[in-house]
């Protein structure tokens, strides 16, 4: 089951040429490497046996920093398999802004947090209300506008976005 | 509406026509195919509607209740609830916030709520800056223009058009040519000013109560920047948007995009609990950290009754309230496509939806003007997620037009002529198209001297004049001798059947202009093996529905029931040859009769190709048929397309071997009396030209069309004859 549901994230983000690609923790600031483009802006992962620390990503970049970032890493709380969506919780780190300013958005999912439907993400957001996190958002694909007269890709948020999963151990 | 009316109507609408028509045709019905494909392949869909009927019907019924547990929830994030009884008092709030966060600059994300209350222009009168940072509404703001969607507010304009504008207006050293250059100005200049703004400013699509969440469903990320960025945040909705909690979000967030834009979920679908706990911005020393985490942040939700909790009292616009504003009402309606809203709108609201809404909100004289626009075809009763009975809403607010009406100085001719069930006022034209039965009955009587009066060119001179209907229509030409007296002259059915006997409806058309598809219909019944009745029944209706002429359509609905109910307590079925008429029995009567009169005619009623469908399927003999005529071009009926019912006559042909293309369009533009109308006539000839233009090449087909509108439409346009399917049918040497 979870395997499928992997599968389904990855082929619905295949159709939002979403590129994404699974990594053990050890692989992972290699594939964040190939990933990102310099300068990049990112917050703390919170996702255990990976870390920003050691790469080039500033953490509580200063607003000139944030403006000028290429890249912004943030964690996905949850994928989403029938959309592709990620959902991205608020933090006082600044997911929402490092998520939305930088023309790329990588975000960091762990294989066990992809759920199969919205409704699922619902449940489990329902929890997290409760605890007091009422803030998220499901952000699908690149941000995109018919507005003027064609569709154009990368409006006020990325035109650009990469998911890495994190296999669990 | 005298003739200067007409013709001032007329000439804006040739006006949108030329200008604007293209482009919203392009998007409209680009969004309308996109809908259907998410809604197919969407297997739920149906059950989630269900589902979402059922929240907002409680929600809205919950209403007081719920508002009262979100001002908790939102003072207990740290916000303040402010319920504005009107645009004024909602402005003055928002202005005073405004004032308090020292704000200047105001950037906003696409809220129609805020263009309801006219908020920009409350705000520049006090020297605030207000930028709409959606790139639609963007530029509406540099061309000074009026939304034209719900969703797509500037989807009138193209991108040579906005090209221009902005060329003009920013006089950029290259000239703006492609939209991605368009794009990336836009973006970047309101990116200067979301970064520089004091507040941001965002309608909100839901409303949680018991968390006190705002849901933002959005493409561009504009909406996200706005809410984050600067350190006040006022959120702008109508009361009417409050869901009890997040557990009912679920299918709203299935339904919204689906039903928009064809998308299976937009890009960005926000829950912001404000205030977030994201960082405030500073953007003004680069230098300095970002993310101020002891930034203070303010929130203020801002909830505008203007007029929604008196909607909520009256039991018929009550339904307004579900809307979620998807706009797949507009593009699901074929005057929509062609014309646009600003044609098809009222001060602030565009397609059908919009006459509850400009009823409910500022009054019913700004649904008078684009109210007629609504021709009943009913495409947008199973586009809209929650189920909201369009056709309907538009149907009382004209009733309730009509009765406001101006006294007409002819009226006196009119009221002994045509005893309806109206107020004196009524306007002369609707009385006429209402009363199309009447005539329909003398002019049978006296024809053909009747049809050579009616097509004198004086008569037409005057119906031109007096009623406004267009001399470029043909009329139509009644027929001597009925359906029903011709049925009873040949003494009867021919056919005696013991197991299954049909009351063969004698629509007003069928029975006394088209009688040669009735006559074939007969042929098609009896060739099976029915035994056929055709009493003499009165028209369903539809005419003086179609007209807001509530009261006389239910007089008729209660005649036509009392006159059939003993034949179908008799076990017999009843088969309509008009679709329109048969959508009276299934759909609009539920509105007219009590339940119980209404289940036993809709449950007894069959569209005549469903009924032959249905005898065929249980072993009446296919080759009793002809399929002689083998290639066919067939357009469907809208109301017959709403009902489910285009497939039985396809099946049909299929099962016999005929060859046949069939349109796609949601509407032939002649709906009934609307193609008539002087007012109208251009703008029913130019949708009629889409399915003209569909069946251009299929020369060598023969055109069937069900319904009499579609007919006289096809014949108008393709100049070609146009038959029934139980024409085709009907087995040769009847
Ligand atoms: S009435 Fe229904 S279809 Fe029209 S905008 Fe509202 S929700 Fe959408």
């Amino acid at each position: 089951m979870a395997t499928n549901v992997v599968a389904a994230f990855e082929s619905s983000l295949g159709t939002l040429d979403v590129p994404c690609m699974s990594t053990t923790p050890d692989g992972f600031i290699e594939a964040l490497t190939e990933y990102i483009e310099l300068p990049a802006v990112g917050v703390p992962l919170g996702i255990e046996g990976i870390s920003l620390e050691e790469t080039d990503a500033t953490l509580s970049p200063s607003s000139q920093q944030l403006v000028d970032a290429k890249t912004g890493i943030t964690p996905a709380a949850l994928g989403v398999a029938a959309h592709g969506s990620l959902l991205l919780q608020s933090s006082p780190t600044g997911t929402e802004p490092v998520s939305l300013y930088p023309p790329r958005h990588v975000a960091v999912v762990r294989e066990g947090d992809i759920v199969p439907d919205v409704r699922d993400a619902l449940e489990w957001l329902d929890g997290e209300f409760t605890d007091g996190r009422r803030s998220a958002v499901f952000a699908t694909g690149v941000s995109a506008t018919g507005d003027m007269g064609a569709l154009v890709e990368g409006v006020h948020g990325p035109a650009d976005v990469r998911v890495i999963i994190v296999e669990d151990r | 509406m005298s003739s200067d009316t007409r013709r001032r109507k007329a000439a804006k609408i040739r006006h949108l026509l030329e200008t604007e028509g293209e482009s919203v045709h392009e998007n409209t019905t680009h969004f309308n195919e996109e809908r259907y494909d998410a809604v197919e392949e969407f297997d739920d869909y149906e059950a989630v509607r269900a589902e979402a009927r059922a929240i907002k019907e409680d929600a809205i019924e919950r209403l007081p209740e719920l508002v009262e547990t979100l001002r908790d929830s939102v003072e207990e994030n740290g916000g303040t609830l402010y319920i504005a009884d009107d645009a004024a008092d909602a402005n003055a709030y928002i202005g005073d916030v405004v004032d308090e966060a020292g704000g200047d600059t105001v950037v906003k994300s696409k809220s129609m709520t805020t263009e309801e209350i006219e908020v920009n222009e409350a705000l520049e009168a006090n020297d605030v800056d207000v930028w709409e940072t959606d790139l639609g509404e963007f530029v509406l703001q540099v061309a000074d223009e009026a939304p034209s969607h719900l969703v797509g507010p500037s989807l009138h304009r193209t991108t040579d058009d906005v090209a221009d504008l902005f060329n003009r207006y920013f006089d950029p050293d290259e000239p703006f040519e492609t939209a991605e250059q368009l794009t990336e100005f836009a973006r970047d200049y309101l990116g200067d000013r979301i970064r520089a703004a004091d507040v941001g400013m965002t309608g909100a699509n839901f409303v949680l109560a018991d968390s006190g969440t705002i849901t933002l469903v959005t493409n561009e990320g504009n909406a996200r920047k706005c809410a984050v960025t600067p350190d006040t945040h006022i959120a702008v909705t109508g009361v009417e948007k409050i869901l009890p909690s997040l557990s009912d979000l679920g299918p709203f967030i299935e339904l919204i995009a689906r039903s928009a834009t064809g998308q299976d979920i937009s890009q960005y679908v926000s829950l912001f609990s404000p205030p977030t706990n994201s960082p405030t911005l500073d953007f003004e020393d680069p230098e300095a950290p970002a993310f101020e985490t002891d930034g203070d942040r303010s929130f203020h939700l801002v909830l505008i009754d203007n007029g929604r909790l008196a909607m909520r009292e009256d039991e018929q616009l009550r339904e307004t309230l579900y809307c979620i504003r998807c706009g797949a009402c507009a593009n699901s309606c074929a005057n929509f496509q062609h014309v646009g809203g600003h044609a098809f709108g009222g001060e602030t609201y565009t397609g059908g939806i919009a006459t509850g809404w400009e009823t409910g909100v500022n009054g019913i004289e700004s649904a008078d003007e684009f109210n007629d626009l609504c021709t009943g075809c009913s495409r947008c009763v199973t586009a809209c997620p929650v189920k909201i009975d369009i056709p309907w809403i538009n149907t009382v607010v004209r009733d309730r037009l009509n009765h406001d009406h101006d006294s007409s100085e002819f009226d006196f001719l009119v009221e002994g002529l045509t005893p309806d069930e109206e107020p004196a006022r009524l306007d002369l034209q609707k009385r006429a198209f209402g009363n199309f039965e009447t005539m329909a009955k003398v002019g049978s009587k006296t024809a053909p001297v009747s049809n050579w009066i009616l097509d004198s060119s004086p008569i037409r001179d005057g119906m031109d004049r007096l009623m406004g209907i267009d001399q470029r229509r043909e009329l139509p030409s009644f027929r001597r001798e009925s359906l029903v007296d011709w049925f009873a002259a040949r003494g009867g059915n021919k056919v005696r059947s013991t197991d299954r006997t049909a009351v063969l409806y004698p629509d007003v058309y069928t029975n006394y202009v088209l009688v040669e598809r009735g006559k074939a219909a007969v042929n098609v019944l009896e060739s099976l093996g029915v035994e056929v009745i055709i009493p003499d029944v009165p028209g369903s209706g539809r005419a003086p529905l179609s007209q807001g002429m509530i009261d006389t359509a239910e007089s008729k609905a209660k005649q036509v029931t009392d006159r059939l109910r003993r034949y179908i307590d008799a076990g017999a079925d009843i088969v309509v040859i008009e679709p329109s008429d048969l959508a009276m029995f299934r759909r609009d009567y539920e509105k007219l009769l009590p339940a119980r009169a209404f289940d036993m005619l809709s449950e007894n009623s069959y569209e005549v190709l469903e009924y032959v469908f249905g005898l065929l399927e249980n072993g009446a003999e296919a080759d009793a048929l002809s399929n002689a005529d083998s290639r066919l071009a067939y357009h469907s009926h809208c109301q017959q397309r709403t009902l489910g019912l285009d497939a039985y006559t396809e099946a049909v042909f299929e099962r016999l071997g005929y060859d046949v293309i069939t349109s796609d369009v949601e509407c032939c533009g002649m709906a009934g009396s609307f193609g008539y109308k002087s007012e109208y006539y251009e703008l029913s000839m130019d949708v009629g030209s889409t399915l003209g233009d569909q069946f251009s090449d299929a020369t060598d087909r023969t055109i069937v069309a069900s319904g009499t509108s579609c007919s006289e439409q096809l014949t108008d346009l393709l100049s070609s004859d146009v038959k029934h399917p139980v024409e085709i049918l009907a087995p040769d040497g009847r």
